[in-house]
């Protein structure tokens, strides 16, 4: 338990501040600790913790990438044409495709940041304008609803029906999302090219002299972002069965502070994927306890405003130096 | 013709001639292609447009050089605006005299510094990353506003406010006149002033500046809140050129105070920056935009062209320091 403090204490902080969320709603509101009220909250988030854990990736190598959300909806606009392209498709296709325009479009990212020596946040803000841009001018805003029946068909993977006569279901999204922790949580914890990652974004010029491929490494963050990216483009398609192009712009932000919550650090070398799944979640809860509270919905964003910079505003302090004063004292 | 450029480069920076140079490139391409470019309505469209986007990057500018960010400024500036709003529809909206736009206004002001000062003194005391604070501040703002509006916007000012928005002295468009005040108030705070210095200071080394004996802490608080202050200065302008206020009016223009910052030469990490180069990266994004409209292209494809315009000149910026690092080599 000591271990966990020390070694993870932003996510040890996240999950008691959860844990304490979560006893106080469901004594306060009696729909909160439902079957069907956590499954849509999964179901409603899916895509979120899916794009968190690509950036939670850049972030670990001490980038910061803007353009992700965006890239997502460059990709849902690719794979349509695509799909029509090659009639029709499935979803080992869809997948397929979303992964590979992704990563192509987090590469180019990359290439420019290891190539020309520009901080990743220039470069991912001029790729966001230039994505988004291209984007709206060559679909000159139109939606699309056209898409193939196996993308927009809601997914059930599991389902019951609650004594209530309600049903809880989670969809294709949720598995996806799992899908997604865990090939993050390997990558970054059981590979040497994790290890490496974590050890760039501590110190880029250090790694570089022991010897790591450092254009590599950008390659592999980016392009997960990327992957991750166009994957999360793809269920959200799948949710909304319409594209929109404007629908995920503003959306990366939003994902940044989750992820950050979490206890991933801007400059590098700290994060974990439990900690960006907490983060995400703990913004999810929180407005869904508001909306179970009846607070008015124009206040939620308020309210997880505020949250978020109080969040912020104490994540230096140490809570295992205050859990365990002695040790200090010796 | 090189002394003057020696000195324009010793006066403003190093930036400014290359900029200059795009600048020249950039008229005269549209000059030969776009009809009704090189006329004098073209360019008092330009000369209205700029000093919204203008006060935000001066807003944004500052933060950077000191090292940090300010991701809140749109909701800002909306705040501000909403504020002075607020405060003429107290007074009977279209039939409000003019002192309670005047206080409105230092209100608006006083809103758009109590914001910056919150996140400054955040950053400041506790450490915490701008980014992250001001990104906070931003979604906090945004609720904020939404609540208090309940999303949709109000409308109906005295008509005194169009003269500010929309009116012209000596030719001039107002607009524009306040917009060079505030960057030639700006210029003056960066590089005569102990302040100016000291965010410098603070950008180019938080640590070896605090070991100099200069107040950090104090700095960046001070330099947050004068951000907030100049978002309010841009928050009143947009309510008097939209002759309303709505939270997220100018949410698009975010990303581009950014890039328009980096354009002009700021240094990402901070500690370097100078306001006439980035006035002029302005100006080049202004007309690059206005010229596309006129050859037909639409809002969406400036956007991606002035994306496309900051990659390639970060890349050539790339290739002139290669070639700076191969002569010194050499020499």
């Amino acid at each position: 338990m000591r271990n966990f403090l020390r070694d993870y204490p932003a996510e040890a902080k996240l999950l008691a501040v959860l844990l304490l969320m979560c006893t106080g709603l469901s004594i306060a509101a009696p729909q909160f600790l439902t079957l069907t009220n956590f499954s849509s909250l999964l179901n409603n988030n899916a895509v979120n913790v899916i794009w968190a854990t690509g950036l939670l990736v850049v972030l670990i190598a001490g980038g910061i990438d803007i353009s992700f959300a965006v890239a997502g909806s460059v990709v849902q606009y690719l794979c349509v044409y695509a799909f029509t392209a090659i009639g029709g498709g499935n979803w080992a296709v869809g997948f397929l495709c979303a992964g590979v325009f992704g990563i192509g479009l987090g590469l180019i990212n990359a290439f420019l940041i290891h190539q020309f020596r520009i901080i990743s946040i220039v470069v991912t803000i001029s790729t966001f304008n230039a994505f988004f841009g291209l984007l709206m001018f060559f679909s000159s805003g139109r939606f699309l609803y056209n898409l193939p029946s196996w993308w927009s068909g809601r997914v059930i993977l599991w389902e019951y029906k609650t004594a209530s006569g309600a049903w809880a279901d989670l969809t294709l999204p949720v598995a996806v999302m799992v899908a997604a922790m865990v090939a993050t949580w390997a990558l970054i914890r059981h590979t040497t090219t994790g290890r490496q990652l974590y050890a760039f974004g501590d110190n880029a010029e250090g790694a570089r002299r022991v010897g790591i491929n450092v254009g590599m490494m950008q390659a592999i963050a980016f392009g997960w972002c990327g992957m991750m990216a166009g994957i999360g483009g793809l269920m959200q398609a799948n949710i909304t069965k319409e594209v929109v192009p404007n629908a995920l712009i503003g959306r990366e932000l939003d994902v940044l502070a989750a992820v950050v919550l979490g206890g991933a650090r801007l400059g590098g070398g700290r994060g974990s994927v439990l900690g960006c799944f907490m983060g995400v979640l703990l913004v999810a809860i929180a407005q869904n306890g508001l909306n179970l509270l009846g607070v008015s919905p124009y206040a939620f964003k308020m309210v997880i405003g505020l949250i978020i910079l109080i969040a912020i505003s104490t994540s230096n302090v140490d809570l295992a130096a205050l859990l365990a004063p002695r040790r200090r004292e010796r | 013709m090189l002394p003057l450029i020696a000195r324009i480069k010793a006066a403003f920076g190093a930036e400014v001639s290359g900029l200059l140079a795009f600048l020249l490139l950039v008229v005269v391409v549209f000059g030969a292609t776009a009809p009704n470019f090189l006329t004098l309505a073209n360019f008092d469209s330009i000369a209205f447009q700029l000093p919204e986007l203008g006060l935000l990057t001066l807003a944004m500018l500052i933060p950077i050089i000191s090292g940090g960010f300010n991701l809140a400024i749109i909701y800002t500036a909306n705040m501000a605006g909403l504020t002075l709003a607020f405060v003429l529809n107290l007074h009977g909206g279209p039939d409000a005299g003019f002192w309670p736009f005047v206080y409105g206004s230092v209100l608006a002001l006083g809103v758009g510094a109590l914001a910056g000062c919150v996140m400054g003194l955040v950053i400041a005391y506790i450490g915490a990353h701008p980014i992250l604070v001001s990104l906070a501040m931003m979604i906090f703002l945004r609720g904020l506003g939404e609540f208090l509006t309940r999303g949709g916007d109000i409308s109906g000012f005295p008509p005194y406010l169009a003269a500010l928005g929309h009116g012209s002295v000596l030719g001039i468009p107002v607009p524009l006149i306040l917009f060079l005040v505030c960057a030639a108030l700006w210029h003056v705070l960066l590089t005569r002033t102990r302040h100016g210095f000291a965010a410098r200071m603070v950008g180019s080394n938080l640590r070896a500046t605090s070991y100099a004996g200069i107040h950090s802490k104090r700095t960046l608080t001070l330099v947050y809140t004068l951000s907030g202050m100049m978002c309010a200065v841009a928050g009143i302008l947009m309510l008097a050129r939209f002759n309303s206020v709505r939270v997220g009016h100018g949410e698009a223009l975010l990303l581009v105070t950014v890039l328009a910052c980096f354009l002009g030469g700021v240094d990402p990490f901070g500690g370097f920056g100078r306001v006439v180069p980035v006035v002029i990266a302005l100006i080049v994004l202004q007309v690059l935009s206005s010229g596309l409209n006129l050859l037909g292209a639409n809002q969406h494809l400036s956007t991606a062209v002035w994306g496309l315009f900051l990659t390639g000149v970060m890349i050539l910026r790339w290739g002139a320091g290669r070639i700076a690092d191969r002569q010194r080599g050499r020499s």
